[in-house]
């Protein structure tokens, strides 16, 4: 009675959880495929190579855009790597005492700030003193959205590097600094790289912390002191205007940005498995 | 760590010097090359060691045997000053190097003269050349091609050479157990050590790879002097010249391995070598 009773609870939760992940998974496979079919169709040399052309002009593309991200994401990275890097190494090695707790729950509350905000900071900082948009601006905000995770990042793996290495190292006459720099960074390395990785992908699709900062921009942005264009304020402006060519656009810009991050993912993830066969 | 009863109530009884029986303590003619006297530590507010006062002679192997958690192992750790590298914890009393005061001396310094192989195999991830040239770089003690002259060296005299000399650019990770516990030794040798001290070297290890590192025990004592914590008897009588017995953070009794395991003064070293406790 009780072993039937065990078996009936087992299936039904078994069930419950597999049919949870399936629709979990098919919401991802869903929006793939819906903005691969809108998007994909779309998608011509000339959105890699063209400028924006003039709503009813045929032909145009968001080369400025592509290269505009581009453009936000190496500044946001020139920020919050370093930042972050070198945060998450005091913290894991030197920290100890109230204020790294401090700056620990600090940092997670700077990743729960929404992005509007940090775009609203940005535009106080960098944007509102000055009179005008620009790229410094918004990789600044990207930046600083990237620090709280690459820094989490950096302390865990870091963290995650045995005891027994630090021992062996010192135990041969090297310094604390020297045997994190050459023994417990190396070991941890990969999982770090990939961290990072994830890190920009996730600020990469930011729209609303660029709206405030970088604004848009029609043409080429020369330099980092003009407004600018990049994919996902792009994809909001187009998707809102009422022509059906540019939201074809929107989509393939959509297309653009979502292959763009998994391609980084899946880098990410390659990096952090060569990780765990070495260790292994 | 299993068994922390008070100390007082089970050793209250015994004397706080160690034990020998006359006549037959180690040879007078050798040399001290590292003594520790009243040596004390603390980690916080229990104390793991009482008043240790021994003396290693220079090129023997000397056993420090004992049950777990009686604080061989931390002894050891604080020879080299590792025991530093966690928080909380205090030295007192005196540890001697060729008669310098170790606890003054300048640590990473003394850590190049006194070398330490751990319990698990602990290989850097790195090729196997460069776990072997990390001490030599670390102290700038060689460059370029002469580094090559001291790895090869050292893995020889680890007794691993033959095993690696065609891999030397591999990873460490992809050795056996046993190759990795000799590359942690010949690791350890690279910066010329003149003390080594091994702790447990051979617990996670086969019999044969355990062969293989008591056989390299004894042509390494030649050049060194050899301190090796282990909880196997026999181990500690095949290898060593002299042999400690703790308890419970104190040792009980220090003398050649002979006499401690034919004919010991205390009655706790006889209960533990005859297997009636530990």
């Amino acid at each position: 009675m009780l072993q039937r009773r065990r078996k009936i609870v087992n299936v039904v939760m078994l069930s419950l959880t597999g049919v949870c992940t399936v629709f979990i998974v098919s919401v991802l496979f869903i929006i793939l495929g819906y903005l691969f079919w809108n998007g994909a169709r779309y998608l011509t040399i000339n959105f890699f190579t063209k400028l924006p052309a003039p709503v009813g002009e045929e032909g145009g593309g968001m080369a400025n855009a592509i290269v505009g991200s581009g453009k936000l994401l190496l500044l946001a990275t020139l920020i919050g790597v370093p930042f972050g890097f070198l945060g998450g190494v005091y913290l894991a090695e030197y920290g100890t005492g109230i204020f790294p707790s401090m700056v620990r729950y600090m940092t997670d509350l700077l990743n729960g700030v929404p992005s509007i905000v940090i775009g609203i900071f940005a535009y106080g900082v960098l944007v509102a003193p000055r009179h005008h948009f620009s790229t410094l601006a918004g990789g600044m905000a990207l930046g600083v959205m990237m620090v709280p995770i690459a820094l989490r990042t950096t302390e865990e793996f870091l963290r995650g590097v045995p005891q027994s290495l630090r021992e062996g190292a010192m135990a041969l006459g090297a310094s604390k600094a020297r045997t994190i720099a050459t023994v417990v960074i190396p070991a941890a390395i990969r999982g770090i790289l990939s961290g990072m990785m994830l890190d920009l992908a996730r600020v990469a699709g930011e729209t609303a912390p660029l709206l405030f900062t970088s604004l848009g921009n029609r043409f080429w942005s020369p330099g980092w002191d003009k407004p600018t264009a990049a994919l996902p304020e792009m994809i909001y402006h187009y998707a809102i205007s009422p022509y059906d060519d540019w939201h074809r656009q929107a989509w393939a810009a959509g297309f653009v940005l979502l292959a763009l991050v998994l391609l980084v993912n899946i880098v990410a993830r390659l990096v952090l498995a060569r990780t765990s066969h070495a260790a292994g | 760590m299993s068994i922390t009863p008070e100390p007082e109530t089970i050793v209250g009884s015994i004397n706080q010097e160690p034990l020998t029986s006359s006549g037959s303590a180690p040879k007078q003619a050798e040399t001290v090359k590292l003594s520790t006297d009243r040596l004390s530590f603390h980690y916080g507010s229990y104390q793991a060691l009482h008043d240790i006062s021994l003396s290693f002679y220079a090129n023997r192997i000397t056993a420090l045997i004992g049950p777990s958690g009686c604080g061989k192992s931390t002894f050891l750790r604080t020879l080299n000053r590792i025991s530093e590298t966690i928080r909380h914890t205090r030295i007192d009393g005196q540890i001697t190097l060729d008669g310098e005061d170790v606890l003054a001396l300048d640590v990473t310094n003394l850590r190049r003269r006194v070398g330490m192989v751990f319990q698990r195999p602990n290989p850097f991830p790195k090729s196997i050349f460069d776990n072997v040239a990390y001490g030599v770089r670390v102290n700038g003690l060689a460059r370029g091609t002469s580094v090559r002259e001291v790895v090869e060296k050292s893995l020889r005299r680890a007794a691993l050479w033959d095993e690696v000399k065609d891999k030397l650019h591999e990873s460490a990770h992809a050795l056996s157990g046993g190759q990795q516990q000799r590359l942690c030794i010949a690791r350890a040798l690279a910066v010329d050590p003149e003390v080594l001290l091994l702790d447990e070297p051979c617990s996670a290890l086969d019999p044969i790879a355990t062969a293989k590192i008591e056989d390299l025990l004894f042509t390494l004592k030649d050049d060194c002097t050899i301190v090796i914590v282990t909880h196997n008897m026999q181990q500690a009588a095949r290898v060593a010249d002299n042999t400690g017995f703790f308890l419970l953070g104190k040792l009980i009794e220090f003398d050649q391995t002979e006499v401690i395991f034919k004919n010991p003064a205390a009655k706790e070293t006889e209960d533990y070598i005859t297997g009636r406790f530990g």
